[in-house]
């Protein structure tokens, strides 16, 4: 190939003087970029694609599946849909902080409609590239502007994601006790233990609900002791809700500590997602709020939120946010979306109770219990790596090294094979 | 507001104990040091537009493409599309890190040619990103990671605004070579060339593909051709920021013409393109970022690190603008129409070109005009200065950027007399009170009587002012 291409520029030297261009068209801007890893999660999917046994199954990335297997979109998104394209709209570019109607609404959602930050207009929210793009706007916002300090503070273990993104955006990260393997549940005491040593100002990453790998969410009691508690450190609040109704079936339980935090007095930072509980995954529809001491300050940190989204991408897509604004501010609709959010958490559920039944039937004498304890679409199986391997080598089961399994991926099908291969590798 | 805030929560104590501190918490404030920052300065004339109740105000801001009646313009193309894609009930499942795969193969290859030896040989990989802000901000953040050879990017001068934030923020230097000539409102060749060849080697250049944004003025083919050749020679490394493809001259192959010519001339680029302007697909965001390797093998190992780059900042790009391109790139009958429209939309503006440049003259002005006809695509450096853009606006409602850039996309038969009417207003030059007339020794201290002719301000020497 080298030579043909040389020979096509000795053919041309004639014509241009450019007998560098032999050494150039050789030349490279990029020998010392070595080939990177796959991504942990992704690169799950990309294994199952290759395998060819048909009982194969992909419990690694987190997208709801229905009872047959399928990716499920929602009939109130379909509706919504069809609604927008009746009317014609124009493709206009949204505003940098993306669509008003949206913002409104994705705010509400989350706070509640009679939200006192809301009525003072004391946050500010903006549309986003759904969950990570959310995250990844209020890292670099707080690089830029939380001077005092550098650490955010993520549960061990978290959503694997968090720690380039706050890493790629210059901060520093740390991490708290949370997750504790011997029970399978949350480890509140090491939790407590480490957060009343994290130094004043540092940022504290929680996930609302729907903890992501584990499934294991703090009950209120202790949600209030650990509101409590970093409220006393003096420490940001940064929250992660990318479940809102997927974890209970119940939006408003799912944002209890949310809105929990913000009574008690919490400035947070929260980042919420679409794409589990509206099923518009690659619409990418998400928001980020900060919520500030009044009106005064929100349209401050407005201006700066605009400033650093410009040279990242000018503004946000339409499409999902269209969709999701329809879908909220349109009655018929959103009380759809409530149901069809309480019919997937429930078939969530329902699996969650099947394999644990099959691993009794099976024989295991294994105590599963969390896997019905834990919430929303992961379960931490408590699976070590090497078990894992087998469940992929011998059974095509595919799932993360951590043994986290995407509980939207069993269907009443599989999860009798589920729960063989499960009960063969931890006999 | 801070009193009621503290007296509800003094209610709750009693609920919760130890919340003393929840007064102090609200009080205190994690943004207090955050300045309220100015607003964009292109978006920013929008909201100031929108604000105005003159009847007759012109939004000659942002670029974006209006009709004949200053409307919106959805394509037939987009719209057939997405009644196609509509049909098939697709799902929602998120696309890879890099985007939709039949997007960025027909991407590529709008961009190089469907016979580029490039894409035969695998040695480039396309990522389909947020438009061409995202396009541009993913290749700076690469460079930041892995250009490690030199931090500086060279911009001309001038370039689009939002060029500037997008290398500094992703921690690249900014530095500028010639473009512009305000003498001639042309290019300014050997300017270019000067700076171009006192580049330290390997430094980012770059280059807008065609439609120079915010001046209007492209390169000539010979003069294409002597850069690539001394950007070559100075072994300095080309971004190509491609925006208005089939906008310029109405012919998609025409406008890529540079883009090909240099990496056929042994540039390996990086690429960025949008479909905000050719397909009217801005608020879709849809764009791609192309790097053409050495080979295959690099190749590869360039896409798995801009999918490492790109994970953390957004996980993977939005779908549905990207299918309505896809859709249009891939489907014959869509395809044609496509370009049936773009060069309809590039027409448009340039007969709004000479439409305005006749009123001018009708008029009455006496300023050369010429480069109004001369400049290419979207945008139009009038050659306003401040002051005049300023009355332009108050006296006229007339809006657009400081520079002196408007968007011919905003002007129609309809208003195009209305703004030429302005525009000779805030440029007319007094008669006798004009100071290009007097023939003033050089070293006159003018005063305030040099500041009303707009006019002069294109001829006399800043020095000479005071």
């Amino acid at each position: 190939m080298a030579l043909l291409k040389s020979s096509k520029i000795i053919s041309t030297v004639g014509v241009y003087p450019s007998l560098g261009a032999l050494s150039i068209r050789a030349s490279s801007w990029w020998s010392e970029v070595q080939m990177g890893p796959p991504d942990p999660i992704l690169g799950v999917s990309e294994a199952y694609k290759r395998d060819t046994n048909p009982k194969k199954i992909n419990l690694g990335v987190g997208a709801y599946r229905d009872d047959q297997g399928k990716p499920f979109v929602l009939s109130c998104v379909r509706k919504a849909e069809a609604q927008i394209a009746s009317k014609k709209m124009d493709k206009e570019y949204l505003a940098i902080g993306g669509l008003g109607d949206f913002n409104k609404a994705c705010a509400k959602l989350a706070l509640g409609d009679d939200n006192e930050v809301i009525k003072s207009g004391r946050n500010i929210t903006v549309q986003t590239i759904s969950g990570t793009g959310s995250l990844r706007i209020g890292a670099n916002f707080l690089s830029r502007f939380h001077t005092e300090a550098r650490d955010v503070y993520l549960p061990k273990p978290s959503w694997g994601n968090h720690t380039p993104i706050f890493r790629d955006a210059g901060m520093q990260l740390k991490a708290y006790t949370y997750y504790d393997p011997k029970t399978c549940g949350f480890d509140f005491q090491g939790a407590l233990n480490d957060i009343s040593k994290i130094p004043a100002k540092s940022v504290i990453m929680l996930h609302a609900c729907a903890h992501n790998p584990t499934g294991v969410d703090p009950r209120p009691d202790q949600w209030k002791e650990i509101a409590e508690l970093v409220k006393k450190r003096n420490l940001l609040v940064f929250f992660d809700m990318a479940y809102q109704g997927f974890a209970s079936g119940d939006i408003d339980r799912d944002a209890w500590a949310v809105r929990y935090f913000i009574e008690q007095g919490h400035n947070i930072l929260l980042s919420q997602s679409f794409a589990k509980n509206m099923g518009l995954y690659g619409e990418r529809v998400g928001g980020f709020t900060v919520v500030c001491q009044d009106a005064e300050e929100a349209k401050r940190v407005e201006s700066q939120l605009k400033i650093l989204i410009r040279p990242i991408y000018s503004n946000p897509p339409m499409n999902g946010a269209r969709i999701a604004a329809t879908i909220l501010n349109t009655p018929d609709l959103y009380k759809e979306w409530l149901g069809e959010v309480h019919g997937m958490a429930n078939r969530i559920i329902t699996m969650r109770e099947l394999l644990v039944a099959n691993l009794k039937k099976e024989g295991s004498t294994k105590n599963w219990q969390h896997v019905i304890d834990q919430i929303g679409m992961f379960c931490f199986t408590g699976l070590k790596p090497d078990q894992v391997e087998r469940l992929t080598k011998e059974f095509s089961v595919y799932m993360t090294k951590d043994g986290r399994i995407s509980m939207a991926g069993v269907t009443s099908a599989n999860v009798g094979y589920l729960a063989q291969g499960i009960h063969t590798v931890t006999k | 507001m801070a009193l009621l805030k503290s007296s509800k929560l003094i209610s709750r104590i009693g609920t919760f104990s130890t919340s003393v501190g929840a007064v102090s918490s609200r009080n205190n404030s994690w943004w207090a040091e955050v300045q309220m920052g100015p607003p964009d300065p292109i978006l920013g004339v929008t909201e100031a537009f929108k604000k105005d109740t003159n009847p007759k105000k012109m939004n000659l801001g942002v670029g974006a493409y209006r009709d004949d009646q200053g409307k919106p313009f959805v394509l037939t193309c987009v719209r057939k599309a997405e009644a196609l894609i509509a049909s098939k009930q697709l799902d929602k499942e998120y696309l890879a890190i890099g985007g939709l795969g039949d997007f960025t193969k027909s991407c590529a290859q709008l961009a190089l040619g469907g016979d580029s030896e490039v894409l035969k040989s695998g040695r480039s990989v396309t990522v389909q990103t947020i438009s061409g802000t995202g396009s541009l901000r993913i290749g700076a953040n690469f460079l930041s990671r892995f250009h490690s050879a030199s931090r500086d990017v060279y911009l001309p001068t001038p370039s689009w605004g939002n060029h500037t934030p997008i290398f500094r923020d992703a921690g690249m230097q900014l530095k500028a070579y010639r473009y512009y000539d305000p003498a001639t409102c042309g290019f300014d060749f050997n300017g270019a060339l000067d700076d171009i060849s006192k580049m330290p080697e390997k430094s980012v250049v770059l280059l807008h593909a065609c439609a120079h944004n915010p001046t209007g003025v492209d390169p000539r083919l010979e003069q294409w051709k002597e850069m690539a050749d001394l950007l070559k020679k100075k072994d300095l490394l080309v971004f190509f920021d491609m925006a208005y493809q089939g906008f310029a001259s109405g012919d998609i192959d025409r406008d890529a013409w540079a883009v090909r010519y240099f990496i056929e001339q042994g540039h390996n680029i990086v690429l960025s393109q949008s479909f905000a302007k050719n397909m009217g697909l801005y608020g879709e965001r849809v764009g791609g970022l192309t790097l053409v390797c050495k080979d295959a093998e690099e190749a590869k190992r360039v896409e798995s690190q801009l999918k490492i780059l790109i994970r953390p900042i957004y996980s993977n790009p939005p779908m549905n603008g990207a299918r309505i391109a896809t859709t249009i790139l891939n489907t014959p009958d869509i395809y044609k129409i496509w370009l049936e429209e773009v060069h309809h939309m590039a027409n448009r503006i340039i007969k709004m070109r000479e439409q305005l440049a006749a009123s001018l003259k009708s008029e009455g002005s006496t300023r050369n005009w010429q480069h109004v006809t001369d400049q290419i695509g979207m945008f139009c450096f009038t050659g306003l200065k401040p002051e005049q853009v300023e009355r332009l606006t108050k006296e006229f409602s007339v809006y657009m950027t400081k520079d002196g850039r408007i968007s011919m996309a905003g002007i129609t038969s309809g208003n195009v007399g209305y703004l030429a009417h302005g525009i000779h207003a805030v440029t007319n030059a007094s008669s006798a009170n004009c100071i290009s007339l007097l023939k003033l020794p050089d070293n006159t201290n003018i005063g305030e009587a040099g500041q009303k002719c707009g006019d002069c301000y294109l001829t006399l020497h800043p020095l000479k002012m005071n």
